[in-house]
C-alpha cells in the first residue's frame, strides 16, 4: 500500500519491530569485525504536515536503518518505518482520526562475491528507475510527496522478495556502467509482501560531465502480466550546488515523468553559510492514462503538477522542508501545502574499545 | 488557513535556523566533524576519495556530520551495495572518510 506522502508500506503489526530487533541482536552476537566495521544505526525522525485541498494532516515518523558487516564480504541491512498518521475526520464530523503503522521497508543480506558482483538475498527495494531505490528515505528526499509515477514498475509494494545481482560492470576514468538484475517471488506475508516479477537496470555515468543516464525494465509475472519501462537522467554540474534529476516511466496502462531541480546556494559563502544552507526546489510532473484500466496506482485521469519548495539544511543533520504544489486534472485542481522537519541520526551500535 | 500555514512554516524556518546557527557557534564540534572540515580545507587538489564522494554520494545526499570513525567501514560497504560502487571507489572512499 502506498501512502500519499512518502513511500511507506504500512503494515500495522509489532512483528516488524520484533524482526528488526531480532536482526540487531543476531548481528550483535555474531559480530567479529574490524575497528572500522562496527554495525551502525542510522535513519531519520521527522514530523510532517500536509494541507491538501484545505484538509490538514500530520505525520510523525521514524525510519531506523541498520547496517552490520559480517566478516569481510557480508553485510546485513534493514530499514523500517514507524509512523502515526493524524488526519481530519471525513464528512462533517469534527476532530481527527489517527492510525499507526509499523513496517519493514527492506531486510536483506549482501554478499560481495567479486569486484563486479554483489549478490543480495532477502527483502529488497525494487531497483526500477531511481526514486524507489535511492530517494525514499525521509532524510534524503527533497519533497515530502513522492512523484506521481512512483507506483509504475515497483511491483506494488516497492519491495521484492528473492534475489538480486548488482554491481559495477565497468569502470574507466571517463565513464562507468553499473547494473542490477532481480527476481522476486510472490508473497502474501504481512511483513514481506511482494509480487512475482523480474527485471533489471543499467546506468551509465560520465564523471567529467557529472551526467548519469539509466534504463530500467521489469515485468510483473502474476495476474495479468505487465511490462514496465523506465529511463532517467541526472546531472550535477561540478562544484555548483545544482542538481537536476528526471525520470520517465511507462506501463501498459499509463505513463508519466517528473523533472526536479534543486540548488544549494553555495555562492553566498559556501554550503555551510547561512544562505548556503538554503535549497530552493522545483519539480514538474505529468501523468497520462493510456486506457481506463487503473491497475497501476496512477491518477485516473491525466494529471499535471508543479511543486515549488524551499528546504533549509540546518547544522547537525537537520532539514526543514517546505513546499507548495498546484495539481491540475480533469477531476479538479487543488493546492498542496507542506512543511516538515527531519533529523538524521547516525551512530555505532556500541562503543568500540580504544585500541 | 493555507496562507497562515505557509506563514507559520516561514516563521518556523526562520526561528529554528537562527537557533541552530547560534547553537553551532556555541557548541564544540566533535572530532570527526573537525576532521571533515579540516579535510575540506586541505583538499586542494581534490583527493581521489573526495572525488568519489562528490561524484557518487553527493548525487543523493549531503555529507553526514560528525560520525564515529568506528563505523566508516560499515558506511562505505553499505554505500558500495546501494550505489553499486566499484572496489576501487570503495577503497578510496574509505581512505577519505577515515584517513
Amino acid at each position: 500500500m502506498l501512502c500519499v506522502t512518502h513511500h511507506f508500506k504500512p503494515r500495522a503489526s509489532a512483528h516488524s519491530i520484533r524482526v528488526f530487533l531480532f536482526a540487531l541482536v543476531a548481528i550483535g552476537i555474531s559480530y567479529r569485525g574490524a575497528a572500522q566495521d562496527t554495525p551502525l544505526i542510522s535513519g531519520g525522525i521527522g514530523f510532517f504536515t500536509s494541507t491538501n485541498a484545505g484538509s490538514t494532516s500530520y505525520l510523525p515518523i521514524t525510519e531506523p536503518l541498520l547496517a552490520a558487516p559480517l566478516g569481510r564480504r557480508l553485510l546485513v541491512e534493514s530499514r523500517a518505518a514507524v509512523l502515526e498518521s493524524i488526519s481530519p475526520n471525513s464528512d462533517e464530523e469534527r476532530g481527527y482520526e489517527h492510525a499507526h503503522f509499523i513496517g519493514l521497508t527492506y531486510l536483506q543480506g549482501d554478499f560481495i562475491a567479486s569486484r563486479h558482483i554483489t549478490a543480495i538475498a532477502g527483502y529488497y527495494l525494487v531497483p526500477f528507475n531511481t526514486y524507489n531505490d535511492r530517494l525514499t528515505p525521509i532524510w534524503i528526499g527533497n519533497f515530502q510527496d513522492v512523484p506521481l509515477i512512483l507506483p509504475l514498475g515497483i511491483l506494488s509494494s516497492g519491495s521484492g522478495l528473492g534475489g538480486m545481482l548488482r554491481g559495477s560492470a565497468i569502470q574507466r576514468n571517463k565513464y562507468s556502467i553499473d547494473y542490477s538484475y532481480f527476481y522476486s517471488a510472490r508473497s502474501a506475508n504481512e511483513q514481506f509482501s511482494a509480487h512475482r516479477g523480474s527485471g533489471g537496470s543499467a546506468n551509465l555515468y560520465l564523471p567529467e560531465q557529472r551526467l548519469e543516464l539509466g534504463l530500467s525494465y521489469d515485468r510483473l509475472l502474476q495476474g495479468k502480466h505487465e511490462n514496465f519501462y523506465g529511463a532517467h537522467a541526472w546531472w550535477e554540474p561540478r562544484d555548483t550546488g545544482f542538481r537536476l534529476r528526471s525520470e520517465f516511466a511507462r506501463g501498459d496502462h499509463a505513463q508519466g515523468y517528473w523533472i526536479e531541480a534543486d540548488y544549494r546556494m553555495k555562492v553566498f559563502g559556501g554550503f555551510d553559510s547561512v544562505a548556503g544552507r538554503l535549497e530552493p526546489l522545483f519539480r514538474i510532473q505529468q501523468t497520462f492514462r493510456r486506457d481506463t484500466i487503473a491497475s497501476d496506482g496512477l491518477p485516473l485521469v491525466n494529471t499535471q503538477r508543479a511543486d515549488f519548495g524551499l528546504d533549509y539544511n540546518l547544522p547537525h543533520n537537520t532539514r526543514i522542508l517546505t513546499s507548495y504544489a498546484r495539481q491540475f486534472s480533469a477531476t479538479g485542481n487543488h493546492n498542496v501545502w507542506e512543511t516538515g522537519i527531519v533529523y538524521r541520526f547516525l551512530f555505532p551500535t556500541w562503543k568500540e574499545k580504544q585500541q | 488557513m493555507r496562507s497562515g500555514q505557509f506563514l507559520f512554516g516561514v516563521l518556523l524556518l526562520a526561528s529554528v535556523s537562527a537557533l541552530a546557527v547560534g547553537a553551532q557557534n556555541g557548541t564544540p564540534v566533535t572530532a570527526p566533524a573537525r576532521k571533515a572540515t579540516a579535510r575540506k580545507q586541505a583538499s586542494q587538489p581534490q583527493t581521489d576519495g573526495e572525488r568519489v564522494f562528490k561524484q557518487n554520494c553527493f548525487r543523493c545526499h549531503a555529507e553526514p556530520e560528525g560520525f564515529s570513525p568506528s563505523i566508516s567501514g560499515t558506511i562505505v560497504r553499505h554505500m558500495r551495495v546501494r550505489a553499486s560502487l566499484s572496489q576501487r571507489d570503495e577503497e578510496q572512499l574509505l581512505q577519505f572518510l577515515n584517513p
